[in-house]
């Protein structure tokens, strides 16, 4: 998809010379993304992965004209990494760290706004678009080049759907993890006009799970500007309310948090709607081909 | 994180909020010498348990004599309190909290909650205060009044004293109104709280405020940086399983059916007891082992997983990204033989180094049923656990 990464994205890794960094950083090298340096404080002007290191993110823009940042920085240390990159107007930001601190995921919302900065994350597994990249930790194997385009919240329940969607035949325009966290940088509906506007795109799978408005306030948006099939799945008919689900996000604080309210408003909306997980891929199928 | 009624507070009054005076005991001497102590006519004894519904079950009750005080206190302590949270089992009660009773005029709710869909901390008030903001909200949306706090600012007294006129705190009440919310949000951003409310924020007598009621709960996430908040933690409120997954790294939660569930990733995990169930299974957890799992955590999640006597199968689910088929499957190895697991154990293996995980897998004498994809583990799940089922025979009832 070619808002968010494509052939010409020029990409940085913050905290690129750690463990986490370096192999996915290296992982996305070999599928083609067009890596063009890093930034680690104090490690500035030697090389990585043979390439320039900087000390900012600032000097690796003016360097490199990077605008694409994969942020590896550990959770106490990512909003300050992510408002770095916003400050020197990187485009698109991918968070995977799992784990900030939710206030600290407010005060970075409340930076970004009036920049033309894209968080995508926290909590996620990122972005990938195959045949030209990615930017994350995801197994860029299972993924193929096709016109299906995903966003999810979970890391694995994407991989699981691309599973089913492979053994149909179904490759993807891109896949981009918006992230499991209550308070993330972009939501459902935004993730959506992107597809929508993609030429590379014929339908889209959102894969929801229970906790929050976004997978209903996402229907209703699509309702009104989406012309392109829309599928979507909510993870959790069976969690107990009241109760955390792995993810910080997820978690049933209201009737209309189930997945079952969610799936019945997105029904009710004219989407199509998987109500098991095991029928995400045929769903997907039949929804093409109406 | 959740933390009692005493200890929000405790927090609470260091951010200028005013509450009854009282004392957390742990006896019912303690009990009487705290109401006397205090002094007042009236005393409330309240049971410290982390749930709601603690009044409907028995466990707020007024005393109106110190003798009184001691005997409610010796009955609430020590009892299991049973409330719509609590399960059927009930939570023993452990201390209480004994304050002086007040003489309710009016009570409202005010509190502050962290909204996804603006991504701010909000301030939420109603005039109906003292019963579950959820029902308002529901029953008369109308009657909630937000505003939303600019993070960058903070939350401003002009935003207090609309919310204050709007739910009718005017007069002498107002400027105690904005102090109060001014006070909760200090207490919520200072201490990275993820939630926070009174409930209910009463008039008592002489026009004074006073919050009868209060709860927070912070976020695990920030509790690295709030020491002071991560000694509040109260394990004996929490379930021992889950604790010690948390120890482990693993994420638990205990539900009430028989399918042991080992998968990794939030999504995955959810979505497959979503599988189980829709097979007509019930699945006994959710436990997410998280990426990077090593052959000794997944062996943990095993033994977590089996602490739970209903458990009668196991399902691991493994779609691996960051994490590899053949560490997976070395640690269910080790589990099967360490822990001597006689029970059947799909698993569903995918994603990195799969052909590598089920050599292991395959190498090994354990009778593993091996499934394809999601849908062949939950009817492979749901089919071992129903014959499972059927051959015990029910015993003979003895007294009818």
């Amino acid at each position: 998809m070619s808002v968010l990464l494509n052939k010409d994205s020029r990409v940085i890794f913050q905290g690129f010379t750690g463990q986490h960094a370096t192999f996915h950083a290296e992982e996305a090298m070999k599928i083609g993304t067009n890596v063009v340096g890093g930034v680690t404080p104090g490690k500035g002007g030697t090389q990585h992965l043979n390439l320039p290191v900087f000390d900012t993110v600032e000097e690796a823009v003016q360097a490199t004209g990077a605008d694409v940042s994969g942020i590896f920085a550990p959770p106490p240390f990512a909003a300050d990494a992510i408002m770095e990159a916003i400050d020197a107007g990187i485009k698109t930001i991918v968070v995977i760290a799992d784990g900030i601190p939710v206030q600290d995921m407010v005060r970075v919302e409340r930076y970004r706004l009036g920049t033309n900065s894209i968080i995508i994350g926290p909590n996620t597994p990122g972005i990938i678009t195959p045949g030209v990249g990615k930017v994350g930790i995801m197994p860029s194997h299972i993924y193929s080049p096709g016109r299906i385009g995903i966003v999810s919240r979970s890391g694995t329940l994407n991989y699981e759907a691309v599973a089913q969607m492979s053994e149909l035949g179904l490759g993807q325009s891109s896949s981009i993890g918006i992230g499991g966290d209550p308070v993330n940088g972009t939501d459902f509906a935004t993730v959506l006009k992107a597809f929508e506007d993609d030429p590379e795109t014929d339908a889209v799978l959102m894969i929801g799970e229970i906790g929050g408005p976004q997978e209903v306030d996402a229907a209703r948006w699509a309702k009104k500007n989406m012309r392109k099939p829309l599928i979507g799945y909510v993870a959790g008919l069976s969690a107990p309310p009241g109760r955390r689900m792995g993810h910080a996000g997820a978690i049933i604080s209201s009737e209309s948090d189930t997945a079952t309210a969610k799936i019945d408003a997105m029904e009710a909306l004219g989407m199509f709607v998987v109500r098991n997980p095991a029928d995400i891929g045929a769903t997907v199928l039949r929804a093409i081909k109406s | 994180m959740n933390i009692h009624e005493y200890q929000t507070k405790d927090l609470l009054k260091h951010y200028g909020v005013p509450v009854p005076p009282g004392r957390v005991v742990h006896t019912d001497a303690q009990a009487a010498t705290v109401a006397e102590e205090i002094g007042g006519a009236r005393w409330v004894v309240k049971a410290q348990i982390h749930s709601g519904g603690r009044g409907k079950a028995g466990g707020v009750r007024v005393g109106n004599s110190i003798d009184e005080v001691k005997v409610i206190a010796d009955e609430i302590l020590g009892s299991l309190l049973v409330t719509h949270q609590t399960g059927a089992e009930g939570r023993l009660v452990r201390r209480v909290l004994v304050e002086q009773a007040s003489n309710i005029v009016r009570e409202y709710y005010v509190g502050l909650i962290i909204d996804r869909a603006t991504r701010r901390i909000t301030l939420v008030a109603s005039a109906e205060g003292g019963v579950e903001i959820e029902v308002v909200a529901k029953e008369t949306p109308e009657r909630i009044i937000r505003e939303v706090i600019d993070p960058a600012v903070g939350l401003l007294d002009f935003q207090c004293r609309k919310v204050a006129y709007k739910v009718g705190l005017k007069g002498a009440l107002l400027p105690q109104a904005v102090k109060v919310m001014k006070g909760l949000y200090r207490c919520m951003r200072d201490n990275d709280a993820s939630m926070a409310e009174i409930n209910p924020l009463a008039i008592v007598d002489n026009d004074q405020l006073l919050a009868l009621d209060a709860k927070m709960s912070f976020d695990d996430n920030a509790l690295y940086r709030r020491p002071t908040i991560s000694e509040l933690r109260d394990f004996d409120e929490e379930d021992p399983k889950e604790v010690e997954a948390t120890g482990h790294g693993l994420n638990y939660i205990a539900l009430d059916g028989d399918v042991g569930c080992i998968v990794n990733g939030a999504g995955l995990a959810m979505a497959t007891m979503d599988a189980i169930t829709l097979q007509g299974g019930r699945p006994a957890n959710f436990l997410d082992v998280g990426g990077g799992a090593t052959p000794e955590k997944v062996a943990n999640a095993f033994r977590i997983v089996l602490q739970d006597p209903a458990v009668k199968i196991i399902l691991i689910n493994i779609f691996a990204g960051i994490n590899r088929c053949d560490w997976i499957a070395t640690g269910i190895i080790q589990a099967m033989r360490d822990q001597n697991i006689k029970m059947p154990i799909i698993v569903r293996l995918a994603g990195t180094n799969v052909e590598e995980g089920r050599a292991i897998l395959n190498a090994s004498k354990f009778p593993f049923i091996i499934a394809s994809n999601l849908t062949d583990a939950a009817a492979k799940a749901v089919t071992e656990v129903n014959n499972i089922v059927q051959k015990v025979v029910p015993l003979k009832k003895e007294h009818s």
